[in-house]
């Protein structure tokens, strides 16, 4: 841990995220004698994939499993490391110079660094449908933060919707902890069974498939399972009371519900990458925006590199490694280490980045998420924090709204606190099928800094340059 | 409906929910807190005045915007309790630009 006034002025490497690959690339980083900083939102390491690794208050191992505990030793490689590490700090601006912005505890500073590595992870893909934003109706994510970093579990009727790993293991891991689940809606579509199927056999060479298959068995045998779930929708007065689904054209059944977990899937969190300036194109198979990198995590920015999920999802497993290569990479760039030193190093990461990768897309194609669970339509909040429902989203269309940016001055869509994330791909896929054209081309909102909202008070508290006098400064 | 599974260690920390003292544990974020003690809501919205509560745990929804020692809009789920720290709940447009 350490205060704002710890930070110097310039580093070597800046890593932005203290999950895996940021992990991994700080602490490689420092060990090749780069002057490392790691900035994180969090209060401790580990991301949201090893939350709160230090000092979860779930000792029991079998609990979170033993993926999890992966986590304790590449926090405490990093702990060992040498890297400067600032908890609880927000990255707010980094310019194409390598000019960052960031603040703690209410107060900003500005430093610099030779190179930088993005390692700005994952967030759950928004999934609109009605009554999301009712109390009662969070993410499976976050429910599993709350298990991971507080110990908290749930009581009453809980009831999980949607599709992906992280749904079976939350449930595996509220078996484990004694918490009922009255239900899980299962909405993979059918017909994704088809399409994944070419890509089984190397999914059954992985390191998933077994964990995979285990998991399913586990929460089969005490969860009430829906498969087939075509259409979903949170009830309640003030907060969440029921839960309706339906099945293909069968009648609408509801459930009471005190709790409503929802994912389908994690998207890249590109916000940072994309206001510094890096190049994302659309990816359709994991629908959604994906930095332009290469082979050693390089983006379109010279001297910023994107590392982990937030380059591509892949996983925890595939995030250390790319961590790892994108900090020998800024070594090597920075001359600390020669051709052949990096290219050796390189070897057994690569090698360990192509088995974590294997059998991905397995995964991939079989939890690609409904079109009806991407696109909702009539009165669903699109844009929960302006208040923005589908439909008004369409009309704005057929009135003129060729893209994301216009629908912010048609309708402040985007433009609340979150800053579009979690509404940006839902509005990128309305548009695209409305005007019958590809997410790719429709685009995503432009971002620019500061990523995180800021105060006036901790932008006055930014240490004032000649430059910033001077330019007030009359006659 | 929150529960903790596992009762925080014998020291735990006391912070103040609307005036209402409540006990959390020292790795809690306020978030955690409030949700663990039964606060589900923790805004109105500015625009339609909807109750809102904690929805990504992880700093990017906004939803867990609440004032904490009389800053306002602060994310809940981003500040770690601390004793004697004061939430207040936020209702609607007139305390966002708080």
């Amino acid at each position: 841990m350490s205060d704002l006034a710890s930070i110097k002025d310039q580093y070597d490497l800046a890593v932005i995220g203290a999950g895996p690959a940021g992990l991994a690339a700080a602490t490689l980083g420092a060990r090749f004698g780069l002057a490392t900083v790691l900035f994180d939102e969090q209060p401790s390491p580990g991301g949201q994939i090893y939350r709160a690794i230090t000092e979860t208050p779930l000792r029991e191992r079998s609990l979170l499993g033993e993926d999890y505990w992966k986590g304790a030793k590449l926090a405490d490689d990093f702990a060992r490391s040498g890297a400067h590490y600032a908890a609880g700090a927000t990255v707010w601006s980094i310019s194409q110079e390598r000019e960052i912005g960031v603040s703690m505890a209410g107060r900003a500073r500005l430093l610099a660094a030779r190179h930088v590595i993005l390692a700005t992870g994952a967030l759950e893909r928004p999934f609109p449908i009605p009554g999301w934003t009712l109390p009662g109706v969070m993410t499976c994510g976050a429910a599993q933060i709350l298990l991971k970093s507080s110990g908290v579990g749930l009581d009453g009727k809980v009831i999980l919707a949607g599709t992906g790993p992280l749904l079976w293991l939350l449930a595996a891991q509220y078996r484990r902890a004694g918490v009922r689940i009255d239900a899980m809606l299962d909405t993979t579509p059918h017909r994704n069974w088809l399409a994944a199927m070419p890509h089984l056999p190397k999914f059954l060479q992985s390191i998933y498939a077994a964990k995979g298959r285990l998991l399913l068995h586990e929460v089969k045998a005490s969860v009430k399972v829906v498969r087939g779930v075509t259409a979903l929708a949170a009830r309640g007065e003030g907060r969440l009371q029921e839960v309706a689904y339906r099945v293909g054209h069968r009648r609408e059944i509801r459930l009471p519900a005190d709790t409503l977990l929802l994912h389908q899937g994690v998207v890249p969190n590109v916000n940072l990458a994309s206001a510094i300036g890096c190049v994302h194109h659309w990816d359709e198979t994991q629908l959604c925006f994906v930095p332009e990198i290469d082979e050693w995590g390089r983006s379109s920015v010279a001297g910023v590199s994107i590392a982990g999920d937030g380059g591509g999802i892949a996983g925890a497993e595939a995030a250390a490694e790319t961590g790892r290569l994108a900090a020998l990479d800024a070594a090597w760039q920075l001359g600390k280490i020669d051709d052949f030193a990096r290219d050796r190093h390189a070897g057994p990461y690569r090698a360990a980045l192509a088995e974590a990768r294997h059998g991905r897309r397995f995964l991939d194609v079989l939890y690609r998420p409904a079109a009806a669970f991407r696109r909702p339509g009539g009165d669903t909040l699109v844009c929960r924090c302006e208040e923005v429902t589908a439909q008004q989203v369409l009309d704005a269309v057929k009135g003129g709204a060729t893209g994301p940016n216009q629908l912010k001055s048609f309708l402040r869509c985007g433009m609340g606190p979150c800053q579009g994330r979690l509404c940006g791909l839902t509005v990128t896929e309305l548009i695209a099928k409305a005007r019958n054209t590809a997410p790719g081309e429709v685009g995503y909102y432009r971002l620019r800094p500061p990523v995180k909202p800021i105060t006036v008070a901790e932008l006055a508290s930014l240490p004032q340059s000649d430059a910033a006098r001077k330019a007030v400064v009359r006659g | 409906m929150f529960r903790r599974l596992v009762e925080p260690e014998r020291q735990s920390v006391r912070i103040v929910v609307d005036g209402r003292p409540i006990a959390a544990a020292p790795g809690d974020s306020v978030a955690a807190a409030l949700l663990a003690a039964g606060v589900l809501t923790c805004r109105t919205t500015p625009v339609s005045g909807a109750p809102r509560a904690p929805y990504c745990m992880m700093g990017v929804c906004f939803e867990c915007l609440v004032a904490i020692d009389g800053v306002g809009s602060r994310q809940a789920c981003l500040t770690r309790v601390r004793d004697g720290m004061a939430i207040e709940t936020q209702q609607g447009k007139r305390e966002a630009g708080r």
